[in-house]
């Protein structure tokens, strides 16, 4: 089974991203919301990766290597950009507020903070890793 | 991502069809973007082949809503999947949003 996935920064992979962590989760057979939730965690975090820490330069990529041990989803997103994220900026949203603004972002990270156990940013070398974890 | 469109008189149905991400939602902020949009009194979101949708996609509905709400323009959502309404579930969106199971419940709101 591929457990590991090279892509270039484009919106386009992000369709990529997902069917690679949906077909690695089959063999798992988790309920549809499971899987959805697992599948659109990775997807908000390589999006801002994308988008805001590479600004969709497609010459540069990022790595993800995924797997399950003792029931526990997990996986790893290296990228090389100078900046990485900083989770202590993190703010619960105030849709309320986001709906009066017109706000099109900023519910990203919330949803990946509420769906995963586990998220945790990282430097390893020069990369900046990304990891996230959910008990299946 | 697929969007159709179907106006009548004082309504627009938008049909969704595939995965709103943060590829696709711009297709889809571009529609609601215009300004003849708001010249209807309700605009349906038929989500029934909507497979997916990520923030992004969320994003577009919670940046038009209130200038929708400002012109008198109501929005609702009919025909979610599940998978879908769970992820509008995570984040409240639900509680903020008008979403009804049916197109009938949809026409009649």
């Amino acid at each position: 089974m591929k457990n590991a996935l090279r892509i270039s920064c484009s919106r386009r992979n992000l369709k990529v991203v997902r069917d690679f962590v949906t077909e690695y989760l089959t063999a798992y057979q988790l309920p549809d919301l499971q899987l959805n939730q697992i599948v659109l965690a990775v997807d908000e975090v390589v999006a801002n990766l994308i988008i805001h820490a590479n600004s969709e330069d497609e010459s540069q990529h990022l790595d993800l290597a995924l797997d399950v041990r003792n029931k526990q989803f997990g996986i790893e997103i290296f990228d090389d950009a100078t900046s990485s994220y900083a989770p202590a900026t993190y703010h619960d949203p105030d849709l309320q507020e986001y709906i009066r603004q017109g706000r099109k972002g900023g519910v990203g990270m919330a949803l990946v903070n509420r769906i995963m156990d586990r998220v945790e940013f990282s430097t390893q070398g020069n990369r900046n890793v990304c990891r996230l974890y959910k008990q299946l | 991502m697929k969007i159709t469109q179907h106006a009548s008189a004082n309504t627009l149905t938008l049909t969704l069809d595939g995965e709103l991400d943060a590829s696709s939602s711009v297709l889809l902020d571009a529609e609601l973007a215009k300004p003849e949009t708001l010249k209807f009194e309700k605009v349906l979101i038929d989500c029934q082949r909507l497979n997916y949708i990520s923030s992004a996609g969320l994003g577009v509905f919670i940046s038009h809503l209130q200038q929708f709400q400002d012109a008198g323009v109501k929005l609702v959502f009919f025909n979610m999947q599940d998978k879908v309404h769970n992820v509008f579930e995570i984040l409240g969106l639900d509680a903020l949003m008008t979403i009804v199971p049916s197109e009938a419940e949809a026409t009649a709101f």
